[in-house]
């Protein structure tokens, strides 16, 4: 326990002074990343359910947060909730939806869905088709506190996303998040013992999408601009990428695998297509050779060392 | 009420792209049923026949009638090394394993190609003995769209009958219903998995050299098909040949039939429809309630 108190400071300490050593925007990148990426694993790592459509609610939020700072004036926190509103209720009807079919084919229709979207933003005039919603003003947190320094708004991008961890952490470790994990584990006995499966994985995907829907927000303030791109499929298929990397079903997993992804992104930003081709093999890599991702392997070694000390 | 000969054009437009929709869901089909995966990069296999077509007729003057013979052999035997090397790896395993690494392959595969020939897309010819069209009266019909559309009935329906009416047939339904029994009376189910693989991603080789010609060869045509494939499997059921047959083909009419009436749906009515279907039927028009 003390050890981990001791962890739990050391990254918040490494968390707060880190836009003075590194490019404040990378950071926040990488934060909004992996929000994105533990508001996703909270589906696939808890109850078992593998979104391929993740980047509707990303993108769909980014667009409306983004719509709300440019064409009403909205401050910040009131266009991210916007963006966070319209993310739940678009996760409800796509849960409501998608929860009807199981496993592969629950995969098969949340992409489907999210192409939907995708072609509706592409024909929508508020998302401004191909340009995307560009120059979002950062406005004033509040009205008081203006967000146009990167530091501070460094920090306002690390206070939403330990909020959004803190929420996921609560749902993970309740009565909720057993349950879940009882569904993913053998869902006809869940059902056996009374549990309502449905709505559990319905509360579950729109927990899911409105925080994935805080993450798409949140970028389109880092970067102020909302595109086409938050909505694609490859987004989509970029989260799942990065949950895969970093360990799905652990909580640091996620995030570490946001990192590693989000740091390659940036490194190899002029290499164009190479940067596709590089995480399509990752994504193979990893299924083929270590399917517990970074941090669950690393938590494996960790026990076995341990254990081999102990014996 | 548009003019007719609007109407009959879009409806052969949407003939067509059922066409591919068809003969892909149908590898997908049997792929699912042999393999249990769901194969993502079937689009990506798909825009590979497209470009080996095209190379074999730009490097090595190899045309059309011999590459519709040669492609699908390519493409089916880079398929089974996939199949050998990767996925039976991953066989014991949660079939959402399957999918994530089909779907890393697909990204690989549309990024090399992209990386290589750009997205501009590159011209393939019609074959000279099906260019031209004919005057029906009502419309023009181009003679290579009905030849597409004719030739993926033809492939359907073959495919349909080698496993409904062969022994080698009632062997694959067989093993798709219990492996282990069938591997007990001596079949070498292993062999069965990865010629299944094979002749699913022939298939779809074989799909996009029929493309090549009517759109241009371009490294993003896999990914485009391959999400509105998905949800014609989900429409149709994975669990019947004829119902993805017929849901692709029906789809493909009924996206041609929005083209006409309400053009701004027309890319998203196939989503649209899984959603309704999903609602009322969750196991699929075709499928078996699970």
């Amino acid at each position: 326990m003390k050890s981990r108190l001791a962890f739990a400071l050391l990254v918040l300490a490494v968390a707060l002074i880190a836009p003075f050593g590194i490019y404040p925007i990378f950071l926040m990148k990488a934060l909004c990343f992996a929000l994105f990426a533990v508001s996703f694993n909270l589906l696939l790592g808890y109850a078992g359910l593998l979104s391929f459509g993740h980047a509707a609610f990303f993108g769909m939020a980014s667009y409306v947060t983004g719509h709300a700072m440019t064409q009403w004036g909205a401050t910040p926190e009131i266009a991210i909730l916007a963006g966070v509103a319209v993310a739940a209720l678009m996760g409800a009807g796509f849960g409501y939806i998608a929860i009807r079919r199981q496993g592969i084919y629950f995969a098969m229709v949340t992409l489907a869905l999210a192409q939907m979207v995708y072609f509706f933003c592409l024909q929508a005039p508020f998302t401004h088709g191909e340009d995307g919603i560009q120059a979002i003003p950062r406005g004033s947190l509040f009205g008081l506190v203006s967000l146009d320094d990167p530091r501070r708004l460094y920090y306002f991008v690390l206070a939403v996303f330990a909020i959004g961890c803190w929420i996921v952490w609560r749902a993970v470790h309740s009565p909720f998040g057993q349950v879940l994990r009882a569904i993913r584990e053998n869902e006809p006995r869940a059902i056996s013992l009374g549990y309502r499966t449905r709505q559990y994985k319905l509360v579950a995907f729109m927990l899911s999408a409105a925080l994935a829907g805080l993450a798409g927000g949140t970028k389109a303030l880092v970067f102020q601009l909302a595109s086409l791109t938050d909505v694609h499929w490859h987004t989509s298929g970029e989260v799942v990428l990065m949950t895969l990397l970093g360990g799905m079903g652990t909580v640091l997993g996620p995030i570490a695998g946001a990192f590693v992804v989000v740091f390659i992104e940036n490194k190899f930003a002029d290499a164009g297509d190479w940067v596709t081709i590089l995480q399509g093999a990752i994504f193979v890599i990893v299924v083929l050779l270590f399917r517990k991702g970074l941090v669950g392997e690393a938590v494996d070694w960790w026990q076995r060392r341990k254990a081999a000390a102990a014996g | 009420m548009p003019p007719l000969p609007v109407l009959m054009g879009q409806l052969l437009l949407g003939l067509i792209n059922g066409a591919f929709y068809a003969v892909l869901s149908l590898g997908l089909a049997l792929i699912f049923g042999l393999l249990n995966i769901v194969n993502f990069a079937h689009g990506a296999l798909y825009m590979m026949g497209a470009f080996v077509a095209w190379l074999l007729l730009t490097t090595l003057g190899i045309g059309y009638w011999p590459a519709l013979v040669i492609t699908p052999i390519v493409i089916g035997l880079f398929g089974m090394a996939v199949e050998r090397t990767m996925l039976r790896r991953l066989a014991a395993l949660d079939p959402l394993y399957g999918l994530l690494l089909t779907f890393g392959l697909a990204l690989v595969i549309e990024g090399l190609f992209r990386q290589r020939y750009g997205v501009s897309g590159q011209p393939y010819p019609v074959p000279s003995a099906l260019q031209g069209g004919v005057n029906l009266g009502y419309m023009f019909l181009p003679i290579y769209r009905g030849f597409v559309v004719v030739a993926s009935l033809v492939i359907c329906l073959a495919t349909w009958l080698a496993i409904e009416k062969t022994k080698l047939g009632a062997l694959l339904r067989a093993a798709t219903e219990n492996p282990p029994l069938v591997r007990a009376f001596g079949v070498n189910v292993p062999l069965m998995i990865t010629a299944t693989y094979g002749f699913g991603a022939a298939l779809a080789g074989f799909a996009g050299v029929l493309a090549a010609p009517v759109y241009s060869v371009n490294p993003l045509m896999g990914s485009n098909i391959i999400i509105v494939v998905f949800a014609v499997v989900v429409i149709g059921g994975m669990g019947s040949i004829i119902g993805s047959v017929l849901t692709g083909f029906g789809l493909g009419l009924v996206e041609g039939l929005t083209k006409v009436f309400y053009p701004e749906a027309s890319s998203t009515v196939i989503f649209v429809i899984m959603a309704i279907v999903l609602l009322i039927k969750p196991a699929g028009l075709f499928g078996k309630a699970s």
